[in-house]
């Protein structure tokens, strides 16, 4: 080989090792805040955080505060957001990747939810409180705060439904539909059982960003003080997110530290989502 | 056909529409129960299309349009009345690549007969012996059922896909390049297995394959362009075709 081209492959050995390094420092910066980040909450709410912390209601003495009201409250408004968001969003995708044509009118609504996905969570808060609160009457409850977060999250779990109803094959549909089944046995028998793991991984996914919600919530009324738990769907209540904004506007630095070991609770709370959702794709990619 | 058999479809001036292309023109072609039937033709000039006009499958393309009829056993299936879902059942199909479901062997076969209303166990295990063995698979999936269908063989899936349209007892099979996506070895035993099936069955396949046509089939057709250029016994048609096309094409000049 020619002097030149040696050159030339030693500088490309060269730009492909600066590249490889650049490329690994940015993964790097991330990494690093988060680690900054998780580090500093742990080492300010950890002494904080033990088995009284999470069976004690808030208080307005750090020593006797805790965050019962706010875990329970969470896993009242996330499972009714489940409720409603799950069966709305995935009998969304299936309308409109099964039944509809595509015709203009269904560009149309597809555009509008992939916008609707990009709105402003206080946006849907606003809409929340006119609707729900006011209008139908809801009152500052575990109720209106689901429905707002439904909203929330449904461009994102129809979204994500559809693009795991695409991802199944037609010759699977074919096949099913050549041995006489109806376009509903079909969808049941074959496309879901097949599109599920993708379903259920958006859905949590989603939900945890909703667990994650405050302002939406502070819009439609969630309380920074609730003294009991909420009995029904029709109750006070206030979440995770709405009790930790609370404790870190307070002046005194005992509750910034509380707010850490809030923070915590909340971390191991969608970390745990995260799992099921792994968990969950896993075993039915499995059966596959 | 000098033979005295029965005509089991009809196809009386179809036509097929893909928006604004016509993807079959005016065929009219008859075909005889229990017979192997070949479609021949290079790509594109509508033996698939044709194929899935029987069963409706092109009805599951948004600007497809029929017209024309298709007569089995002499009730035409455009008729409105017609039930596409039933018209299915009795008209399997097998595909060009093997697609079983992603379930277990067995689940893959009692599918459909569970879905149309068979809920006894002891009956869908017979039923699942006796479409495996037809299919010449059981042989060697017996001890494993409940193994999953993607587990096997592109040729064993290819078998199981044939039981699975089998276990729902049609009258038609309608086979589209079926042996496209196998091996040499696979290939000859489905080829075996489909001279088996004919016994009970009227059956229509699309091959790329001349050989094949001429090895398998009783009947062969010519299709160019979207046209039906002639069909005829399958010795006829490979000794002394009528048409020039059929013979540059046979003979290799084009395709």
């Amino acid at each position: 080989m020619s002097p030149e081209g040696i050159n030339n492959i030693k500088r490309r050995n060269i730009t492909n090792t600066v590249f490889h390094g650049l490329l690994f420092l940015s993964t790097l910066i991330g990494i690093m805040f988060l680690i900054v980040l998780i580090a500093q909450i742990l080492i300010k709410g950890l002494g904080w955080l033990d088995w009284d912390f999470i069976t004690n209601f808030p208080s307005r003495f750090p020593k006797k505060a805790g965050i019962k009201s706010a875990l329970v409250g969470t896993i009242w408004v996330i499972s009714f957001t489940a409720l409603f968001s799950f069966p709305l969003g995935v009998g969304t995708a299936i309308y409109l990747e099964e039944y509809s044509k595509k015709s203009w009118y269904n560009r149309l609504l597809q555009i509008n939810i992939s916008n609707l996905a990009g709105v402003p969570s206080i946006v849907y808060g606003m809409l929340g409180l006119a609707v729900f609160v006011k209008l139908f009457n809801f009152e500052r409850s575990i109720l209106s705060a689901s429905l707002t977060l439904t909203l929330l999250i449904l461009p994102v779990i129809i979204v994500a439904s559809q693009e795991a109803l695409k991802s199944v094959p037609n010759s699977l549909k074919e096949g099913s539909y050549a041995l006489g089944m109806s376009k509903w046995q079909t969808i049941t028998g074959v496309v879901l059982p097949f599109a599920l793991p993708g379903i259920l991984t958006g859905t949590i996914l989603a939900l945890s960003r909703a667990i994650g919600e405050a302002a939406p919530l502070i819009m439609v009324g969630a309380f920074g003080y609730v003294a009991f738990l909420p009995k029904g769907p029709m109750d006070y209540f206030t979440t995770l997110p709405i009790q930790i904004f609370n404790w870190t506007s307070r002046p005194q630095s005992e509750f910034q530290n509380i707010a850490a070991a809030g923070i915590i609770v909340l971390l191991i709370l969608l970390l745990s989502a995260n799992a099921v959702a792994i968990i969950l794709r896993n075993k039915y990619q499995k059966r596959i | 056909m000098q033979k005295n058999v029965k005509n089991k479809i009809i196809a009386k001036n179809l036509n097929l529409f893909y928006g604004q292309v016509q993807a079959l023109k005016n065929i009219n072609f008859n075909i005889n129960e229990k017979e192997i039937t070949a479609l021949i033709g290079p790509s594109g000039c509508g033996k698939s299309t044709f194929l899935r006009t029987l069963n409706r499958m092109n009805d599951l393309i948004q600007d497809a349009k029929v017209k024309g009829m298709v007569l089995i056993d002499g009730s035409n299936i455009y008729d409105s009345s017609v039930d596409v879902v039933a018209l299915r059942k009795r008209i399997g199909m097998v595909f060009q690549s093997p697609n079983p479901f992603s379930m277990s062997i067995y689940d893959n076969i009692a599918y459909g007969p569970r879905i149309h209303g068979i809920k006894d166990k002891r009956k869908l295990d017979e039923i699942v012996e006796k479409s495996l063995k037809q299919a010449v698979l059981w042989d060697e999936v017996k001890d494993n059922l409940n193994k999953s269908a993607l587990s096997i063989s592109g040729g064993q899936q290819q078998r199981l896909c044939i039981a699975r349209v089998l276990a729902v007892e049609p009258e038609v099979l309608l086979m589209d390049e079926p042996t496209s996506a196998l091996d040499p070895i696979s290939t000859l035993r489905l080829e075996e297995l489909v001279q088996e099936l004919k016994k009970h069955y009227t059956i229509v396949i699309v091959t790329h394959n001349m050989q094949q046509a001429a090895r398998v089939s009783d009947v062969t057709a010519f299709f160019l362009n979207g046209e039906l250029i002639e069909y005829d016994v399958t010795e006829n048609m490979f000794t002394k075709p009528k048409d020039q096309r059929t013979e540059d094409y046979i003979t290799g000049r084009f395709g």
